[in-house]
């Protein structure tokens, strides 16, 4: 899944779990998940799978640890990343354990806080991605026809556009801010979802309990919502939170081509200011880029073992 | 066969207009719905002759309903008018050509790289599935995949060239020689080792991955055991009937990986200095050059559905099986 086509730009190749789970009885059943013991057993045996891997648990374990980062920055961070507190350019040592940058404001600090600007960023701009890619996605492929015909050659056209050169531009032109590069991010991101979620669509509306719904005259947007959705749902949660890991290199990027928020500190900011200074200070941009690395390769982990756990019979070999 | 190839071509190449127009349309909706007059999203923050703005607005017709706009910047593209910079007071297209050449040398040489070495890590790990190497390859995949390719250069920077000493840290040449004749190459060669290796890293891991599923996946078939029971020799089962067949989807995600490549070049050119597209791109930003960016933008897309069209073709040539549709 991780390495599938999905990731790629443009429109004719399948995304990568598009025939997830299509004749898994156990996934697939009306309403979804069910009553809340049967979610309790499904979580159980969602569990189980899950934690068989110990790369998916890592995954789950540096996400973790990352966001709780997140949560509790201003108590763990020594200082005020933006505030000059010592000497420039002090190497890591007790007092600074990741040393100080070119004006002498304290690494640890700014990679603590550049940990709220990645994962906010990437939990947002995914979120959204998200719900536009399963919102197109379904329409398309529930109502197929023109409709259908007409998202899609909109998808293919999101698709051939080169995300990072109209990131940069946008937020070029339309000033940086941290809620403008969310909104850049999402609008750019959710083809690869609505294509996946079209091709549940087209192989799920086909089945039994649909034509069930349908013959009992239940209205459309509910057959969408309540009856088809939970059914795709898997692949969606895979997808997404691949979509985290890919959103977050993206503001990584824009931030190091001088683009971020200007009031916040984050990692790819602090690796653009760590261009001139490799030479004196090792250590300004091997901390934050740790960060992003460690960050993504968490979120690329949890997707795969997710995609093992949820969609047991796409296991890649 | 060879007719319907022919119309499968027609067929793809009537797909590629109206994307092209896409393309054009949503960079025109950029100009206009930036902040501010669209006259400055032409000019950039730059003091351009008051007499050449007149002429733009007048171009644009800017007291003219959208659709007329629209028509007059779809002729200027057309006719590869891409804007004038006043920052270096030259046509953006001319500017963006003379980079070219070192993005595409760049980029090309990664992009060898990561399919050379890349396939042959696919192979290698597929013939001795769970093995040490099988493992390995697949660790090295992930990092790979997850690594951000402007902190890999910074780092390959900061061990080779600023650590170690071996490699020239920024640029394309040596600025105080006057190399000639194959020193003058291979000067160039040694600037290009590590923003190449840097560039290469993600689709190697791409390429390793995928020959390494689909080279597990042909060489279940039936097809193998069919040669092996003939007695081929097992080098040729597995490069000629494996491989062959194993290739197909590399291909495809290497020709539909172009844009990711380019976003790629545009970050390790920045961290090296190397004097190509994306370099050109960061100081861009800087100045507020945004005929530049424009440009930049619209060529890059041109690209990508280009490659993306010759990947499809390439599909068609190298499997048989394809339907046209």
């Amino acid at each position: 899944m991780l390495f599938s086509t999905r990731a790629s730009v443009t429109s004719d190749t399948p995304p990568g779990g598009q025939l997830a789970g299509a004749e898994d009885p156990g996934i697939h059943e009306k309403g979804g998940w069910g009553t809340d013991r049967a979610v309790g057993r499904r979580l159980r045996v969602f569990w189980r799978r899950f934690s068989r891997s110990r790369s998916a648990v890592l995954g789950l374990g540096v996400v973790f640890f990352f966001t709780l980062v997140t949560l509790v920055a201003t108590w763990v961070a020594p200082h005020d990343p933006t505030a000059l507190i010592a000497q420039p350019f002090i190497s890591p040592g007790p007092r600074y354990p990741l040393g100080t940058d070119n004006l002498g404001r304290d690494v640890l600090s700014g990679v603590v806080y550049g940990a709220r600007v990645s994962l906010a960023v990437g939990f947002l701009a995914a979120a959204t991605s998200t719900l536009i890619g399963v919102i197109v996605g379904a329409i398309s492929g529930y109502l197929g026809g023109v409709t259908d015909a007409l998202l899609m050659r909109l998808t293919e056209l999101f698709q051939v556009l080169p995300r990072f050169f109209l990131a940069l531009l946008v937020v070029a032109l339309a000033g940086p801010g941290i809620g403008k590069i969310v909104f850049v991010i999402a609008i750019l991101s959710w083809p690869p979802m609505a294509r996946l979620v079209r091709a549940e669509f087209l192989s799920l509306r086909e089945r039994e309990f649909v034509e069930a719904a349908r013959a009992l005259g239940v209205a459309t947007p509910t057959i969408i919502f309540r009856d088809i959705l939970p059914n795709a749902l898997p692949s969606v949660i895979v997808a997404g939170s691949l979509d985290i890991a890919q959103a977050i290199l993206l503001e990584a990027g824009l931030s190091f081509f001088g683009l971020g928020d200007p009031n916040l500190t984050s990692w790819g900011g602090m690796l653009n200011n760590a261009l001139a200074f490799l030479r004196t200070a090792w250590w300004m941009p091997t901390f934050p880029g740790l960060g992003i690395f460690l960050t993504v390769l968490g979120f690329n982990l949890l997707g795969d073992g997710l995609n093992d756990a949820l969609n047991p019979r796409l296991r890649s070999r | 066969m060879e007719a319907r190839l022919g119309r499968y071509i027609l067929y793809r190449l009537a797909q590629v207009i109206p994307l092209v127009f896409g393309v054009i349309v949503v960079t025109f909706l950029i100009i206009h719905l930036a902040p501010g007059d669209p006259v400055l999203a032409l000019v950039g923050n730059f003091p351009a002759p008051e007499e050449y703005v007149t002429r733009l607005r007048q171009d644009l017709g800017l007291d003219k309903s959208l659709p007329v706009q629209l028509l007059h910047y779809l002729r200027k593209v057309a006719q590869g008018d891409l804007g004038y910079s006043f920052a270096q007071r030259r046509p953006v297209l001319n500017i963006i050509f003379e980079r070219m050449g070192a993005t595409l040398l760049l980029a090309g040489t990664a992009w060898l790289l990561a399919a050379v070495l890349g396939v042959a890590m696919g192979i290698l790990s597929s013939l001795r599935q769970y093995s040490l190497v099988d493992h390995a390859t697949t660790v090295a995949a992930l990092i790979g995949f997850s690594v951000p390719v402007f902190w890999l250069g910074q780092l390959l920077m900061l061990i080779f060239s600023v650590g170690l000493g071996w490699l020239p840290p920024q640029g394309m040449q040596s600025i105080r020689e006057e190399y000639t004749g194959l020193r003058y190459y291979l000067d160039i060669g040694a600037h290009l080792i590590l923003p190449a290796l840097a560039l290469s890293t993600r689709f190697l891991a791409i390429n390793a991955r995928l020959t390494r599923s689909s080279m597990l996946d042909a060489l279940g078939r039936e097809f193998i055991t069919t040669a092996r029971a003939k007695g081929l020799p097992e080098l040729r089962v597995i490069l000629h009937h494996g491989l062959r067949n194993a290739l197909l989807p590399v291909v495809t995600v290497m020709g539909l990986n172009v844009g990711f490549l380019f976003a790629g070049s545009a970050l390790v050119e920045t961290v090296f200095g190397w004097p190509g597209v994306g370099r050109l791109l960061f100081d861009s930003i800087s100045t507020r050059d945004y005929p530049i960016l424009l440009g930049i933008f619209v060529v890059v897309a041109l690209a990508v559905i280009i490659a993306n069209l010759l990947t499809d073709l390439a599909y068609a040539v190298l499997d048989p099986r394809i339907r046209y549709k």
